[in-house]
């Protein structure tokens, strides 16, 4: 975290002279709780958006009342209703478990923004193996949620339990895979890395070199990371019309919005992998559009991704557990094999 | 084929199975004598100028003295269709269930035995279908006396209650 | 009927003796997403793969039988709309036919094609819903609003014409409540034009999507002997394949002066009777529907269109099985009068109630998604099975 570091010592010129431990702590709690703030601010915006784009695809307008233009304070409102509901445990559950899992989920999630570029200077924790810090950091959400389905004592709720594991689990294989693909033109793991190794204009963007490989491992990347953060149409985990809520059956108030943010935060921790991977990162498409600040163009894009998952969610049904194993299995992983050794090929010869 | 003609091939196949027919009135009935109700519907099920495939329904009625149970059959093929009428005591009431020959007798059935308290014999699962399986009596006999409370819930409206302040 | 005719499993695992296994019961209902109202369906699964399953009603029973016995013949049509809620048209329309034959009653013309009309819309309308609703089932949430967003201009047309939208009341003995206002007409007329090219929106957002024909072709497959001795009927039968309705085969009201099709399923998908197919019949009635309304709408006599009977009617002794094709079946009256001012007894013979008969038939080896899938196809609405 050097340039963070850096950067606040410019900022408060004190805080260098304080010994590094205390002035990397201080520095890494004003971090998190960016982080947290940004999630947070993310999760107000990205469900009022969401509504507002399901409504508008269906013929409707969505949240129109509360704080006057367009229901923009609707989110609001509703975490001010969430945050003062009732916390209700069910009598039967196993309670440490049950009180934990939400958590967990969400501190997964959080952890994952520690190693994503947001421009040059701003990464949290520019790490060597970023990437696969971030693929197994998120993998820590499946175990949360297997224990909120487990814990909540309820058949509805285990059953989405099993579905998030098994789903989840099987879908990290792809989704490692076609990003090794990237990985392999790049040629590192390192986050920053990546991104820079993309510079130049849109063409020398990870989706457009060597075409079409990145261009296919790039889709089967996208397919796949749906299903990591259940979202249609691979929702089976929460799959409201068969499992009643899934895993998030029994929660209410607090702790279910913990779920609920930690759904949007993965939401957005995978469009950023996919911008910073496949789509140049904070990297402007042109040369002479590098005055708009970068942030601008690392947010657009992953917002740009977030957007396709919500369209595709209003627009698909749902998959079976059975016809879903099989895409994860049959299809997406095979064919990112055959990517791997195609992109190797090319990169030997 | 006509009601006349279903009835005769049905007295001339089963003797005394027919205690009545009636094509006077709109739609022609036969009743039928409940020890022999089961034969005649197989017959009028699997015979191939009968062919009676669909049962539309089976409804219990309360005529005061007896109670009844009424089969309203049809051919899909042929076309035509025949009323069949069972008359049983009013203690006591048993017939043979037809719910192996046509399955959509086995939700009637049952409904019938829950709302008339007609007992079909051989019937897979009778049991009450559309009230609690505690219910006591049969709802839809004209002699039924609703009860005032129901596992100590009162189900009666307060000014149908016979203690209404 | 033969037990073999049921189609195989569509899955089966296959657990070694070594490993202990249990069944798993599983509530769904009375408080489930869709189970389309109260229904209860007990499972027993093996994971994800049902064994068997058994539904419960009565959560809903509201006694109409009982009820009937105690008011006079009219004062029963607001009862018929309550049992199905979602097409109360085509319910008020069987019982006051049956009662029109056991007096050997005359309707005038207008009353009979505005009664053909709001039959035939409210068969739309309840299509529709079958249509989003089984949507939302599949996990599609969008369809869903597209249909209600239809649904909407058939209810202000009803709403025109009776001032109700849901519980109409509006078919009495004898004619309608209220006739047509002026211009009502033409916008049955400008609603067909808008609705029909409609459906082909439905088509491309749900009817044609991959992800769909994969969760519903092969799914549920009812065959046809199946289909008919559980007494099944309406769209259910039809994506059975078999050719089979009253509106044709026992015509009633003015029917048999439109020109329409009869829709069957016929397997584009799958297998004839699955799922699919049964969701197809629905569609394709629409079309057929649309049809009607446009015919009966442009041929609309001039006349009167109230009761010609008063309001406390006798009906001679007697008793009648009128049965209509609504759009979830036949629907059966059995009306027994002794001539006096209220029923003897009115039974009905509730479409749904059939329809639902064949779920433990065809659900085992089924996944519990599938269950969903198949509850949705066959249409029910609790109002109806439960009474």
């Amino acid at each position: 975290m050097e340039p963070i570091l850096q950067f606040f010592y410019n900022l408060v010129p004190g805080l260098a002279d304080l010994p590094l431990w205390i002035a990397a702590t201080i520095v890494g709690a004003i971090v998190v709780v960016a982080m947290f703030t940004y999630i947070a601010l993310f999760a107000l915006i990205g469900i009022w958006l969401e509504r507002k784009i399901s409504g508008h695809m269906q013929d409707r307008l969505g949240p129109m009342e509360v704080g006057g233009w367009h229901g923009w304070a609707q989110t609001i409102a509703d975490t001010v209703k969430l945050l003062l509901k009732e916390d209700i445990v069910p009598d039967k559950a196993d309670k440490p478990l049950f009180r934990f899992a939400p958590i967990l989920v969400f501190a997964a999630a959080l952890s994952a923004f520690a190693a994503i570029p947001w421009s040059r200077s701003f990464i949290p924790a520019n790490l060597n193996v970023g990437l696969l810090y971030i693929l197994s950091i998120s993998s820590l959400v499946v175990i949360g949620i297997l224990m909120g389905g487990w814990a909540s004592n309820n058949k509805w709720s285990l059953y989405g339990g099993m579905r998030a594991v098994a789903q989840i689990v099987s879908y990290e294989i792809p989704v490692s895979l076609s990003l090794i693909v990237a990985v392999l033109i790049a040629g590192t793991l390192d986050m920053q890395q990546i991104v820079l190794n993309q510079s130049g204009s849109i063409l020398s963007w990870n989706v457009f070199r060597f075409f079409p490989f990145p261009f296919i491992a790039f889709f089967i990347y996208f397919i796949a990371s749906l299903a990591e953060v259940n979202r249609t149409p691979f929702d089976l985990p929460e799959a409201e019309s068969e499992l009643v809520a899934g895993f998030q059956t029994e929660y209410s108030g607090m702790r279910w919005s913990f779920f609920m943010l930690a759904e949007y935060a993965d939401m957005f921790v995978v469009a950023a992998i996919a911008t910073t991977v496949f789509l140049g990162g904070w990297q402007a498409p042109f040369e002479f559009l590098t005055f708009i600040p970068a942030a601008f163009w690392f947010l657009g894009k992953a917002l740009l991704i977030v957007f396709v998952q919500m369209w595709l969610r209003w627009t698909l049904p749902r998959l079976r557990v059975d016809q879903l194993m099989y895409t994860a299995w049959k299809v997406l992983t095979p064919f990112s094999f055959a990517l791997i050794v195609f992109v190797s090929l090319w990169k030997i010869l | 084929m006509t009601a006349q003609e279903i009835n005769d091939r049905i007295q001339n196949t089963f003797a005394d199975s027919v205690l009545e027919f009636n094509d006077t009135v709109l739609q022609p009935y036969l009743k039928i004598n409940p020890a022999k109700f089961y034969e005649v519907c197989q017959y009028l099920r699997d015979n191939e100028d009968m062919d009676f495939n669909f049962l539309n329904s089976v409804s219990g009625v309360d005529y005061g003295e007896d109670l009844g149970v009424v089969y309203h059959l049809y051919s899909m093929t042929r076309k035509h269709k025949i009323v069949l009428k069972v008359i049983l005591p009013r203690e006591n009431p048993q017939v043979s269930s037809i719910a192996d020959l046509w399955r959509t007798a086995d939700w009637h059935e049952r409904e019938v035995y829950d709302l008339f308290g007609v007992v079909f014999l051989n019937h897979p699962n009778l049991r009450r279908i559309l009230l609690p399986d505690d219910w006591e009596g049969y709802p839809l006999r004209k002699d039924y006396v609703q009860p005032e409370t129901y596992n100590g819930i009162p189900v009666l409206h307060p000014d149908m209650r016979g203690d209404s302040k | 009927m033969k037990k073999d005719n049921l189609p195989a499993a569509q899955f089966e695992v296959e657990v070694p003796d070594t490993l202990k296994t249990e069944e798993m019961t599983l509530n769904m209902g009375p408080q489930h997403p869709s189970t389309h109202g109260v229904l209860r369906v007990v499972l027993k699964t093996d994971g994800e793969i049902i064994k068997s399953a058994e539904p419960v009603i009565g959560y809903l029973h509201r006694c109409f039988e009982k009820h009937a016995e105690n008011v006079t013949w009219h004062q029963v049509i607001p009862f018929t709309d309550r049992l199905d809620y979602i097409a109360s048209m085509n319910n008020n329309l069987g019982y006051v036919i049956g009662l029109e034959r056991m007096m050997n009653l005359q309707v005038n013309e207008r009353a009979e094609y505005l009664r053909v009309i709001v039959s035939e819309l409210n068969r739309i309308a309840s299509h529709l819903i079958a249509l989003g609703t089984y949507g939302l089932d599949i996990g599609a949430f969008t369809p869903f609003l597209y249909v209600f967003r239809d649904r909407e201009r058939i209810l202000d047309l009803f709403e025109e014409i009776c001032g109700a939208r849901l519980l109409y009341n509006y078919i009495w003995v004898g004619g309608v409540a209220y006739d047509a206002p002026q211009g009502w007409r033409d916008k049955v007329l400008q609603f067909i034009d808008y609705f029909v090219p409609k459906i082909k929106e439905y088509n491309d957002i749900l009817t044609y999507n991959k992800i769909f024909i994969d969760r519903t072709a092969k799914v549920g497959v009812i065959p046809a002997d199946v289909a008919i001795n559980y007494g099944l009927s309406g769209p259910s039968l039809r994506g059975s394949g078999v050719e089979f309705d009253l509106r044709k085969d026992d015509p009633y009201s003015i029917y048999d002066r439109f020109d329409f099709n009869v829709c069957t399923g016929k397997g584009q998908m799958g297998t004839v009777g699955d799922t699919w197919d049964r969701y197809w019949v629905r569609v394709a009635e629409m079309y057929e529907s649309a049809k009607i309304v446009r015919q009966a709408a442009e041929q609309l006599p001039e006349g009167d269109a109230k009761e010609t009977v008063p309001r406390n009617i006798k009906v001679p002794a007697g008793e009648y099985y009128m049965r209509t094709e609504t759009p979830r079946g036949e629907l059966g009256y059995y009306i027994i009068s002794d001539g006096g001012k209220t029923p003897n007894r009115v039974k009905v013979r509730s479409p749904a109630y059939c329809n639902l008969s064949v779920l433990p038939a065809i659900a085992p080896g089924v996944m519990v998604a599938d269950m969903v899938a198949i509850i949705g196809s066959l249409d029910i609405v609790l109002g109806e099975v439960d009474r």
